[in-house]
C-alpha cells in the first residue's frame, strides 16, 4: 500500500427516487381509468362475475377413475407451450441459416433468402396461416402419412412424441401449426440476424481468416456469438411475440389455449372471465420468457466486462 | 526454413486497384527467411495494403506473390496453407471480445490445427508469458489495457507457430507509455529470429532491428536500403523529405 493519505470515502449520494405533483397526476390518471372500467362492468354492463365456472375446465375428476385429471385448459395451455418450445427452436435455425443467406455474398443464397423474408414479412399473419395450411402443407402432408407411421410405433415411442408433440391423433394437425408459426417467425428471426451478422465489425472477420479459420468456423465461433449478443433484445422480442401468435394457429383447429378458450366461453357463456384467465396465463409465459432474456443480456453484459 | 536459398517471401509485378483508385503500383520485394523489414512511407502510400496482400486479406489484381514455395492464386487451400504460415497483428488489436485472453489464444490451434485441448492451453500460456502477461489469462479483451491487448495479440498469432509475423501499425492505437511494452515485445521476438515485415513510424524500433527498410509513397516502392544507410543518406529526395518531417521533433 502506498504511504499517502487513506482512500476518501464517495459523498452521500442524493436520494433518487422523486416523487413530484407530475407522478401524482399520472397515478391518479391511471386509478381513474381502472376504476371507471370496473364501474363500467359493475353498472353498465350488468356483468355479473362468476370466477366459479372457470375452475372445472383447469383440472377435473375422471368419473371412471375417480383421480384428477387436466381438462381443457391444461391441455391447451400444454400445446401452446409445446408450440412456444419447438417453435422457438426450429425459428431460430431458420432465421439463422436465412440470416447467413441474406449476408452471403452468392447471389442465389441472398436471392432465397431475400424473397423468403419478403413475401413473409408483407402479407398479413392470418392470410398467411391459410394460405400456408390449405394451399400447402395440407397437399403435402397427407401423402408423407405421418398419422399412419405415429400408429405403427411402440406404445413407448409413442408416449414419448405425445410428451413431446401433444395427443398423437392430433400430432400431423399440431405439426401444421407448428411449421406454420416457425416459417413466419423464422423471416422476422432472419432479419434480426442479419442485422446482428453486420453489427459485428470486418475486422473481426479479417483476424479469423488471418488465423487460418474456415469461412465456416469463422461464422460460427466469431461472427454469431457475437451478432447473438448484439441481438438478444429484438430476438427475445420476437420470441414473445411469437408465443402471442401462436393463438392463430386456433383457426386452423390447433387446440391451444385461444383455441380452447373460445370452446369454453361458447358452452359456459362465461366470456370475460376465461379471457381473463387465459390472458393471465399468456402474461406469465411471455413475462417469464422475457425474464429469461434480460438475465440472458446481463450476463452477457457481465462476461465482456 | 525456406527451400535452397528461396526468398520466404517473393513479390513480383505485383500491381492492385481499389476501384479506379491504383493502389500498388509493379511491387517487387523479396524477404529472406529471418530477415526483418521495416515498411514506411506517408498515409496512404499503400503500405499496409502491401502486407494485406501477403495473406490474402486484400487480393492483388497482377503480378505473383510466393509465400514459402506457395503461390498465391484463387485457390482457397493456398490461401489457407499460406494463412497458416503467416501471423498478422493489426493496429487495432482485433481481439476475439466473446472470448477470454487464453480462449483468443486456443481458438484457432483447435480449430485450424486441430491441436488437443490442453496442448493447445498449454502452448498459449508459453506464448502469454512470452509477451509477458500470463496473469491476464482468464480476463476478457475488455478488461485490459491497449498495450496489453496487442501483447495478447502477439501471442495470439504466435500460437500457430508462423514462419512470418506481419504487423500493420502495431503501436498506432496506443497511448504513448503502452508503445514501448509492445516494441519491446517485438524486439524480443526479431531477436529470436523471426521472419517480421513491420508497418511502423516507430523509427526508432525500426533502426534497432530492421535488416531492410522499405520506403513506399503513392503505392510504389521508392526506396529500399539498409537501415544505417537509409537514416544517414537516403538516396531518394521523397526518402529524405519524410524523414525529416518525422524525425524532425
Amino acid at each position: 500500500m502506498s504511504p499517502e493519505a487513506p482512500a476518501r470515502p464517495p459523498p452521500p449520494r442524493r436520494n433518487s427516487i422523486s416523487f413530484s405533483w407530475l407522478d401524482g397526476l399520472l397515478l391518479a390518471l391511471v386509478l381513474g381509468a381502472f376504476g371507471y372500467f370496473v364501474w363500467r362492468t359493475q353498472t353498465v354492463l350488468h356483468y355479473k362475475w362468476d370466477w366459479s365456472t372457470v375452475w372445472p375446465w383447469i383440472i377435473r375428476i375422471d368419473p371412471r377413475t375417480g383421480g384428477w385429471v387436466p381438462n381443457a385448459i391444461l391441455l391447451g395451455l400444454a400445446t401452446t407451450l409445446r408450440l412456444a418450445v419447438w417453435g422457438i427452436m426450429l425459428a431460430a435455425v431458420i432465421g439463422a441459416v436465412m440470416g447467413w443467406a441474406r449476408t452471403s455474398q452468392r447471389l442465389l443464397p441472398r436471392l432465397i433468402s431475400t424473397s423468403y423474408v419478403m413475401l413473409i414479412r408483407n402479407i398479413p399473419p392470418i392470410v398467411f396461416v391459410f394460405v400456408f395450411v390449405f394451399f400447402i402443407t395440407s397437399q403435402i402432408l397427407p401423402s408423407l402419412g405421418i398419422a399412419d407411421h405415429v400408429t405403427r410405433l411402440s406404445p413407448e415411442v409413442q408416449w414419448w412424441l405425445s410428451v413431446l408433440f401433444g395427443p398423437t391423433n392430433r400430432i400431423e394437425n399440431f405439426i401444421v401449426g407448428l411449421i406454420c408459426l416457425s416459417v413466419f417467425t423464422g423471416a422476422y428471426v432472419t432479419e434480426i440476424v442479419r442485422a446482428g451478422i453486420e453489427s459485428v465489425p470486418r475486422a473481426q472477420i479479417e483476424a479469423g481468416n488471418s488465423l487460418g479459420l474456415t469461412p465456416f468456423q469463422v461464422l460460427r465461433d466469431i461472427v454469431f456469438p457475437q451478432a447473438l449478443r448484439n441481438v438478444l433484445p429484438p430476438l427475445s422480442n420476437q420470441f414473445i411475440q411469437m408465443i402471442k401468435d401462436s393463438s392463430l394457429v386456433s383457426l386452423v383447429s390447433v387446440q391451444e389455449l385461444t383455441f380452447v378458450a373460445q370452446d369454453i366461453q361458447i358452452s359456459t357463456q362465461r366470456v370475460f372471465e376465461v379471457l381473463l384467465f387465459v390472458g393471465l396465463i399468456y402474461f406469465l409465459i411471455c413475462w417469464s420468457l422475457s425474464a429469461l432474456f434480460g438475465k440472458l443480456e446481463r450476463d452477457a453484459i457481465r462476461v465482456r466486462g | 526454413m525456406s527451400r535452397d536459398g528461396q526468398p520466404m517471401i517473393a513479390l513480383s509485378g505485383v500491381n492492385k486497384w481499389f476501384g479506379t483508385f491504383h493502389v500498388l503500383k509493379d511491387i517487387d520485394l523479396e524477404i529472406h527467411a529471418g530477415q526483418r523489414v521495416v515498411v514506411c512511407g506517408p498515409s496512404g502510400s499503400g503500405k499496409s495494403t502491401l502486407i494485406r496482400c501477403i495473406n490474402r486479406l486484400e487480393e492483388h489484381d497482377e503480378g505473383q506473390i510466393v509465400v514459402d514455395g506457395i503461390t498465391l492464386d484463387e485457390d482457397m487451400r493456398n490461401v489457407a496453407a499460406i494463412r497458416r504460415e503467416v501471423g498478422m497483428v493489426f493496429q487495432q488489436f482485433n481481439l476475439f471480445p466473446h472470448l477470454s485472453v487464453l480462449d483468443n489464444c486456443v481458438l484457432a490451434q483447435r480449430r485450424a490445427r486441430g491441436t488437443p485441448k490442453a496442448e493447445a492451453r498449454e502452448r498459449a500460456m508459453h506464448y502469454l508469458a512470452r509477451v509477458r502477461i500470463p496473469e491476464q489469462a482468464a480476463k476478457y479483451p475488455a478488461q485490459l489495457s491497449g498495450g496489453q491487448q496487442q501483447r495478447v495479440a502477439i501471442a495470439r498469432s504466435l500460437c500457430m507457430e508462423p514462419k512470418v509475423m506481419l504487423f500493420d501499425e502495431p503501436t498506432s492505437a496506443l497511448d504513448p507509455e503502452m508503445i514501448k511494452e509492445v516494441l519491446d515485445v517485438m524486439i524480443d521476438l526479431a531477436q529470436s529470429g523471426m521472419t517480421m515485415i513491420c508497418v511502423t513510424h516507430e523509427m526508432g524500433f525500426a533502426r534497432k532491428v530492421a535488416d531492410k527498410m522499405v520506403f513506399m509513397d503513392h503505392g510504389r516502392i521508392v526506396e529500399t536500403a539498409p537501415p544505417d544507410r537509409f537514416f544517414a543518406a537516403p538516396a531518394s529526395e521523397r526518402t529524405q523529405l519524410f524523414l525529416s518531417q518525422i524525425l524532425s521533433h
